[in-house]
């Protein structure tokens, strides 16, 4: 199971990314994905709309079952990943690159640090 | 691993897309062994089944052949969907869905002991296993493996055979709307015939697979698609009743046949990609309530999402638009003519 250091990770296996201007990139982590299975839809909030941590931003479906989203962050979204719209597949094939979901604008850039860093999320889902 | 009717069952290995496409284009293994196999023996074997049974196990029934059809109440009312099959003069093997086995043994028994004493019923479940191997290499895969001849056994037949060193039945029927065959083994010799299969290229496939490619080829499903309370002409099931012979429930379902029934089974698929319809979801015609779905799933086939649920005869014809409540949103979707796959011959 694949867990990048470069980024932090929530208790609901999202993880968020800092990005060099500020923004938060945030996506579901390769763990939940393969417990997911195969993703066959994705509902994400719009750009605009608010995210609050820990609350409900969407949901995925895979051909098990549906599972809520959770925003590992607090803020605005700025960007939504269209892609995995029209290709869901890519959460399963590319969860930390290709399958991110959504660019958040954070209210506090600080909060990231209170989430778990790739050690303490690695020994959460061993 | 999930419960299923009371075993442990995998719902995917590889995963269910991946198992589904090994399906269409390859071939699958599908440990089936939970489903209920009762052997049925004596001279009033066949009368037995053909009482309980809606399709022909009477005087037209050869030897080899296997028939799918229903396991009626009195009231016409589905008990179960089962394929007999006959092993001889008086030797047959019925297969019933694992969470009825317990009530079509009991079935059985019934009418055994009420109008035919000259039977005997064996379940046979714990001592035979079952694999059903399905995809357009599956009868190719089975000659290699288990000796099995495509040529002398033809679809809805079956023969027994030596798998493995130990006796075991191959029936070229399966429930993927594939080509393939179920075997049969002697309990013991299953663990090295699935290996031995999975040797010769076949992806094993779990639960979450099977549901799909029966939903994809319109096989419905026991206890979501029909049940008691629906009847096998209400469910589509028209052309596995033989309504000239005597059976069980035979008169309710012949006056459904006659007078037509006020609801019908159909199918829909969605106009795009989205949340899948699953079984419960709310079906609005005209946006009024007109049903509920029992059967949904995305179809890897289709790349969309399709589905199943009764309607009011006037809203069942193709092409009448419908949408169906996915949770609170209202997902427009179409009837189509069923099945929604079927393989290219």
């Amino acid at each position: 199971m694949s867990v990048p250091e470069d980024r932090r990770y929530s208790k609901e296996h999202e993880w968020a990314l800092a990005e060099p201007d500020g923004l938060v990139l945030v996506g579901i982590t390769d763990f939940a994905q393969h417990e997911l299975g195969d993703v066959v839809y994705v509902e994400l909030p719009k750009p605009g709309d608010r995210v609050t941590r820990d609350a409900q931003m969407g949901e995925v479906e895979s051909v098990k079952a549906v599972s809520e989203l959770f925003s590992p962050v607090s803020g605005e979204v700025s960007a939504v990943n269209e892609e995995v719209k029209n290709a869901p597949e890519l959460l399963n094939e590319s969860p930390h690159e290709k399958g991110w979901l959504i660019r958040v604008k954070p209210d506090d850039p600080a909060e990231l640090d209170t989430l778990l860093d790739a050690a303490a999320y690695t020994a959460l889902i061993e | 691993m999930v419960p299923f009717a009371g075993y442990d069952m995998p719902v995917q290995y590889a995963g269910v897309l991946a198992e589904a496409r090994a399906v269409r284009t390859a071939a699958g293994i599908f440990d089936v062994s939970h489903m209920g196999r009762f052997a049925v023996d004596g001279p009033d074997a066949r009368a037995l089944l053909d009482w309980v049974h809606t399709a022909d196990v009477g005087e037209a029934m050869p030897m080899g052949r296997a028939r799918y059809g229903l396991l009626c109440n009195e009231s016409g009312g589905i008990i179960d969907d089962a394929i007999v099959y006959r092993l001889g003069e008086e030797r047959f093997m019925i297969v019933a869905n694992a969470a009825n086995a317990p009530k079509v043994f009991a079935w059985l028994e019934r009418w055994r002991g009420e109008r035919f004493p000259d039977a005997t019923l064996t379940d046979r479940t714990a001592g035979i296993a079952m694999v059903a191997l399905q995809g357009p290499t599956a009868t190719s895969i089975a000659a290699q493996v288990a000796g099995f001849d495509p040529e002398a056994v033809r679809p809805f037949n079956v023969v027994e055979t030596d798998v493995m060193g130990a006796p075991a039945l191959i029936a070229r029927t399966g429930y993927t709307g594939e080509d393939g065959v179920e075997i049969m083994p002697a309990s013991e010799t299953a663990s090295a015939l699935w290996r031995a299969l999975m040797d010769a290229g076949a992806a094993p496939c779990g639960l979450g697979a099977r549901d799909a490619l029966r939903l994809e080829a319109a096989l419905l499903l026991h206890g979501s698609d029909m049940d008691e309370n629906v009847n096998p002409i209400e469910a589509g099931l028209g052309r596995f009743v033989r309504l000239e012979h005597d059976f069980c429930g035979a008169d309710a379902v012949r006056a459904a046949a006659e007078n037509g029934t006020p609801r019908v089974l159909a199918g829909f698929r969605t106009a795009e990609r989205g949340p899948a319809p699953r079984a419960h979801h709310r079906i609005l015609v005209d946006g009024s309530d007109a049903g509920e779905v029992t059967s949904g799933s995305y179809s890897p086939y289709l790349d969309t999402n399709i589905g199943l649920g009764y309607l009011p005869k006037e809203a069942s014809e193709p092409g009448t638009p419908i949408t169906v409540d996915v949770r609170g949103r209202l997902i427009p979707a179409q009837i189509t003519p069923l099945p929604f796959y079927k393989r290219s011959r």
